[in-house]
């Protein structure tokens, strides 16, 4: 067997940043919703957010340690799989990346100590400044990784000097045309993420006691986050795709389906691209309507993917994630709108809606994957949008080396995975059987606080 | 006068990796030592660590970093010729995180294999990372000598690990499991001494510009004085443990301290063997660095940003300070 180094070698970054990505979607909005629940508890003294609390606060710790350990990964893999990225773009995906470890990593990995066991060893204004400087750390993660992720779809303040690129403006490298959008859009996209994780794990606790007040509470927080941030997520990835349109033209023309630039282009509900005739086979499709989205006119014209020439991404791959992303998110829409409305209503949940939110409790992590798969896939041929080629800067690593670690990591991380969902599972069990508290460690010395 | 970016960036790598081998080293060890404790024991052993694994680690992140940052076509030759080494270690570093969080929210025979796993990827974690040390001071050699040498390296960084380990417990321990740490110790300081002692003699025939570094004269009558402190260490760590043993001696921290001296000596003379290669031989340090604007950019950031580092890992350790008590989240 033959296996293409460059294959595997994106096949084993993509499933390791794929794996990576959850964590963070999970961690960075639900570290600002235990400060939520600090402030409560701290300054409030809200009986049932201490129970919530504490539920949270290990969902959270699970998930950071997922995270940071897939995260180490990832600092190696730019080198030992994109040597040639480094030395061709390093000079300004370096410096990103070093701000990213230098104003985040150590701040939230040092605070964590603090917000997750010094609860008894410090005062209590000083452990919730802990938890807030975690959420600050996880936040300003996302702002340096997707400033450089951001400036790889649309580089800018750079010069080529001998074949390596140079920053000329940093303020012009880090606030990059799609930098704004992107930011926006994935922080918002943790923000739901966050919420129909609360939502569906809450929903799972009330199935199993309808009594149980916290996850009344929890899941009311999650569907009222959902409610207010999906339709604001709609206009935030309107603006993102125009912004696409603009500058990465071949990618909205992949997603969309446009093989040929026309006036007036249908929206394609449904259609198997077909690279070797270059059309759609079996379209299902609304007239003008993509010209429509696109442009904001009915007869505006949309370039087609004869345009780029070979230089275009694979296009049923993008088209097809696009449409799971946006299909979530409808999903999303409808089902926070309909809770919204039921507590607006002060009405009974109904037990199929709970079934329903707890169906959905990994939803965003759906869509966070395949709206990342769009935009990294859309970015092809290129690794860095029309500077330089991904497979310029692939390894020369034995593809035998590459495919055996690649195994490695695929079992680490479905281990990891069902691992995650099961004791999440058993967590949420526990507490909502009232269970929760914590027994001393046996042998243990020293004193439980409460 | 014009700074020497690339000299003060090998500077902070230096800093950064010994960093993280003594903080993320004494975390490794605990781990390394855990199939020696009764299962009360391991959570007590688990709880010394509990709140600064997680920073330690970042250390790495950060000589990596830098690496990456100052040296990029350094790392982009480094880490492909470490590939399978780098693979080992990231995969039994990830083991190692995760279990922490793991072996306590489980339930059932999942414990014992988080608990299970938390040893294994403790100790794959040094080997590998001794692996690694053992391409970087050959140059990236292979074949079967040199596969016999990274174990033989990996060997003895796990021995160092396990060392600061047991002299970190016995400072965070009290009674039985205080007692065992002692032993641990002196067993470890035999283990390190070895592997020590054969990195020493293995690395100058490894390569002749290490040897020629180390045993040409008047050098040596300089360098002396590094590996007889050394020696003064080991010596030192056997002495202070044995009188904890027997009550004459307080001072619980003297091991620790001792054994991270040993670090920092072995830590310098690898420092002077390699100066001023990043890959031996090959490259240098001046000819690895990145642009000067990118250099200046972050350095600025560092200047700012490293003192608070310092500062409120710092706070942290003082948070922590004493006794290890069970760990529990609070309410």
């Amino acid at each position: 067997m033959s296996a293409d180094p460059l294959i595997l070698a994106r096949a084993q970054f993509g499933l390791n940043i794929g794996f990576h990505i959850l964590f963070p979607s999970i961690t960075i909005a639900l570290a600002w919703i235990l400060v939520y629940l600090r402030v409560r508890i701290e300054f409030a003294n809200v009986p049932w957010c201490k129970p919530a609390y504490r539920l949270w606060v290990k969902v959270f710790a699970l998930s950071f340690a997922l995270g940071v350990v897939s995260g180490i990964t990832m600092s190696f893999q730019f080198g030992t799989n994109w040597p040639g990225f480094m030395s061709k773009a390093g000079n300004i995906a370096g410096p990103l990346l070093g701000y990213e470890v230098l104003t985040a990593f150590f701040l939230e990995a040092t605070f964590l100590g603090v917000m997750l066991f010094g609860r008894d060893r410090v005062p209590a204004w000083l452990h919730t400044v802990s938890s807030l400087l975690v959420a600050i750390g996880t936040s300003a993660s996302a702002f340096w990784i997707l400033a450089l992720n951001s400036w790889m779809q649309t580089p800018q303040g750079y010069e080529i000097i001998d074949g390596q690129l140079h920053a000329t403006s940093w303020m012009a490298v880090i606030f990059n045309p799609s930098f704004p959008y992107r930011l926006a859009h994935m922080m918002i996209a943790s923000g739901l993420t966050a919420a129909f994780l609360v939502a569906g794990i809450s929903a799972f606790q009330l199935l199993r006691n309808p009594k149980f007040e916290p996850a009344r509470r929890m899941l009311r927080l999650g569907i009222v986050v959902a409610a207010v941030l999906t339709p604001i997520q709609i206009f935030v990835g309107d603006q993102h795709g125009l912004n696409t349109l603009e500058h990465q033209p071949a990618k909205i023309a992949a997603i969309e389906g446009i093989w040929e630039t026309e006036k007036g282009a249908p929206l394609m509900l449904f259609a198997l691209p077909n690279k070797e005739t270059r059309t759609n086979d079996f379209a299902v499709s609304v007239p003008k309507f993509a010209s429509l989205i696109l442009t904001h006119e009915l007869d505006g014209e949309v370039k087609g993917l004869s345009e780029f020439g070979d230089m275009h991404p694979p296009v049923a791959q993008v088209f097809w994630t696009f449409r799971i992303m946006v299909g979530v998110g409808l999903l999303m829409l409808a089902a926070s709108w309909l809770g919204g409305f039921l507590l607006w209503r002060k009405r009974q949940f109904p037990a199929w809606l709970l079934r329903g939110f707890a169906a959905l409790t990994f939803s965003g992590w759906v869509a966070v994957l395949a709206g990342w798969l769009t935009t990294e896939i859309g970015r092809q041929p290129y690794i860095v949008y029309g500077l330089i080629l991904t497979a310029d800067t692939a390894s020369k690593v034995p593809a035998p080396y590459i495919a055996s670690t690649l195994v490695g990591y695929a079992l680490v991380y479905g281990l990891l995975l069902v691992s995650y969902m099961v004791v999440l599972t058993q967590l949420a069990r526990k507490e909502a059987e009232g269970k929760g508290r914590e027994e001393p460690l046996p042998g243990a010395v020293g004193q439980q606080v409460l | 006068m014009e700074l020497d970016l690339p000299l003060i960036f090998t500077g902070l790598m230096g800093l950064a990796v010994l960093a993280y081998v003594i903080l993320d080293g004494f975390d490794l060890g605990v781990g390394i030592l855990l199939p020696l404790a009764s299962r009360e024991e391991q959570d007590m052993m688990v709880a010394s660590i509990g709140p600064f694994w997680d920073a330690n680690e970042t250390w790495l992140v950060l000589g990596v970093g830098i690496l990456l940052v100052a040296f990029p076509h350094a790392h982009g030759v480094i880490l492909p010729a470490l590939y399978l080494e780098v693979a080992a270690m990231l995969i039994a570093l990830i083991l190692r995180g995760v279990s922490f969080e793991f072996r306590v929210k489980a339930s059932g025979w999942h414990q014992s294999m988080w608990n299970h796993l938390f040893f294994v990827g403790s100790l794959g974690t040094a080997v590998a990372q001794g692996a690694m040390l053992a391409g970087l001071i050959t140059g990236f050699h292979e074949g079967g000598l040199f596969i016999a040498f990274e174990f033989l390296v990996g060997a003895g960084l796990a021995g160092g690990y396990a060392l600061l380990g047991a002299t970190w417990l016995a400072i965070k321990t009290e009674g039985d499991l205080h007692v065992r740490a002692l032993r641990w110790s002196k067993a470890a300081v035999f283990v390190t001494g070895a592997g020590v002692a054969a990195i020493s003699l293995a690395t100058p025939f490894a390569s002749a510009g290490v040897m020629e570094k180390w045993f040409s004269w008047p050098r040596m009558l300089w360098l002396s004085p590094l590996p007889s402190f050394t020696a003064a260490a080991f010596a030192g760590i056997l002495f202070s443990v044995k009188r904890l043993q027997s009550g004459r001696s307080k001072k619980e921290w003297l091991p620790f301290v001792l054994s991270v001296w040993i670090f920092v000596f072995a830590f310098a003379g690898l420092a002077y063997s390699l100066f001023p290669w990043l890959v031996v031989d090959r490259m240098t340090i001046w000819q690895a660095a990145a642009a000067r604007e990118s250099l200046m950019f972050v350095f600025v950031g560092a200047c700012v940003v490293l003192p608070l580092i310092v500062g409120y890992t710092v706070f942290s350790y003082s948070v922590f300070w004493g006794k290890a008590r069970s760990l529990t989240y609070g309410e």
